[in-house]
């Protein structure tokens, strides 16, 4: 009984609720947000600018649950005085309501542009989107269920799948430098959609920052080697 | 049996080297056991305590940490049926061996208590006593000086100057507590046990022996038993966590309360014991 002792509960129940309360509400926050990023790619996809209007309209809802967040962790620091694993699962509460928002802001940015991109010509590289999209949607996945389950291994999993992201990132910002050379017409479009690929491509690096953060969690150590980056532009 | 399984049997763990061999270890103990008849108190514990660093012992009621500080200065020898084993070092020298004078180790580790105890004296007298008894002093005005010097030190002096001979039973609690302190500190010990000096004042008062504490640290070397983990956190340096006897975990008291490296310690600060 003794050996899983950070897994057992406080002796103060009330404790508890509130951290779970505290789990419960970032988690809820990630599924917001990724559930915003599907609706934002999903808008570029079936040209529906509604759709891209409403995910722009939500992106509220994810900043007042960031504030929830920031409310709960002052309470708790000011409330429980929390300490070793407790301080620092309070600690990376903060640090991933931050990054869930920015995952959140880029969803919109991704829907802003599917409006401006729907008043345009199709062009044939916005089938790179979605795909990279369909990755970001299952690092936050993974990313989420990580940190609601403490799983060390999927997290670390998780932060080095961020290398696909670059990989895909990189392809595609070479497909569309092409496609602007042998068609200048495309350039307004092309231009939006690798702004696009660069918020999905940033989405993928706020999972990591998640996933770093499990990691301390979990160790009370920082993730040592950083990842190694394929390209320096990216 | 042993309550630990095989991986909790080397106790001692590995965060930060448990003996600080680059600090001064003040006080060194070393396989230190403790009895009260048949119950084993103090299991095997060995704990540098480092010169002029705050040094706190926490652990649940019972886990030995009040008779660990007692052996520090040899308070258990007043109990008859106690019997302590291994050695304890002050400056390198066993203060178990027979020809130490516990007395005169008691002047150079001073102690104060949870329940502060002031003689039923004169604020002046209760801190005159023990230099006067030991004869550290060889003039009136020597004297005066000691025991405004240590007022001034434990921070009470600016209270009672116009009231040293009132008695010192008339203080407040937390001045009382004070001035057991100034009186520890009027015989220039060297070391200051502190046990639960806190626990019967009011966080005003508890704040003023805590600020003492910070000040007190320049001088002397502190070791301080509470149950109060955030005292323990704000005044030390060093944590030692015990418990049911045995020395669980001794690191950096911010290394203990970020990221403690045994489970039973960090089941025990975060609230999830027993």
């Amino acid at each position: 009984m003794m050996h899983n002792m950070e897994h057992t509960a406080h002796t103060v129940k009330s404790y508890d609720e509130e951290l779970a309360l505290l789990v419960n509400t970032i988690a809820h926050m990630g599924s917001l947000a990724e559930t915003q990023l599907a609706s934002a790619v999903q808008a570029v996809v079936w040209r529906d600018s509604d759709l891209a209007n409403h995910v722009v309209a939500s992106d509220s809802r994810i900043d007042e649950l960031e504030q929830e967040v920031h409310k709960q962790v002052m309470r708790l620091l000011a409330l429980r005085q929390p300490v070793a694993i407790d301080l620092r699962n309070i600690v990376i509460g903060l640090k991933i309501s931050s990054d869930l928002e920015r995952i959140a802001d880029y969803a919109a940015n991704l829907a802003k542009r599917a409006v401006v991109l729907n008043q345009l010509p199709t062009v044939k590289p916005v089938a790179g989107v979605p795909r990279m999209a369909r990755l970001a949607q299952e690092l936050i996945q993974d990313v989420l269920i990580a940190y609601v389950e403490r799983d060390e291994n999927k997290a670390v999993t998780t932060w080095k799948r961020d290398e696909e992201m670059d990989e895909m990132y990189i392809s595609l910002f070479r497909e569309l430098v092409t496609y602007m050379m042998e068609d200048p017409r495309t350039i307004t479009a092309c231009t939006h959609l690798m702004f696009m690929a660069k918020n999905i491509e940033r989405i993928g690096d706020h999972v990591t920052n998640i996933a770093e953060s499990i990691h301390f969690l979990i160790e009370g150590t920082l993730l040592r080697c950083r990842r190694p980056k394929r390209d320096i532009s990216a | 049996m042993s309550l630990f399984a095989k991986d909790d049997a080397h106790l001692v763990t590995q965060g930060e080297p448990l003996l600080v061999e680059t600090a001064c270890a003040k006080l060194s103990a070393r396989n230190v056991n403790v009895f009260y008849g048949e119950k084993h108190a103090i299991k095997n514990v060995t704990l540098d305590i480092n010169c002029n660093e705050v040094t706190a012992l926490i652990g649940p009621s019972g886990c030995g940490k009040s008779t660990f500080l007692r052996c520090l200065n040899r308070m258990n020898d007043t109990i008859d049926t106690c019997r302590v084993t291994g050695t304890i070092t002050l400056d390198g020298e066993n203060i178990y061996t027979p020809k130490v004078d516990a007395v005169y180790l008691r002047t150079r580790v001073g102690m104060v208590f949870q329940k502060p105890n002031p003689f039923p004296k004169s604020i002046f007298e209760n801190v005159a006593y023990g230099p006067r008894i030991h004869g550290l002093t060889s003039s009136r005005s020597e004297l005066e000086s000691v025991v405004l010097t240590s007022l001034e030190r434990a921070g009470l002096l600016e209270e009672v100057s116009d009231r040293l001979h009132a008695s010192g039973i008339s203080l407040s609690g937390g001045q009382q507590q004070r001035l057991c302190i100034a009186r520890a500190i009027a015989v220039s010990p060297e070391v200051i046990l502190m046990d639960e000096p806190c626990s019967a004042l009011d966080p005003i008062a508890t704040a003023k022996i805590e600020e003492l504490i910070d000040e007190l640290q320049h001088n002397f070397t502190i070791v301080i038993v509470t149950h109060s983990m955030q005292q323990a956190a704000r005044v030390s340096q060093r944590t030692a966590f015990f418990h049911l006897g045995e020395l669980v975990e001794c690191g950096g008291t911010e290394q203990i309360f970020t990221n403690p490296v045994h489970r039973l310690t960090q089941g025990y600060i975060t609230g999830r014991f027993g």
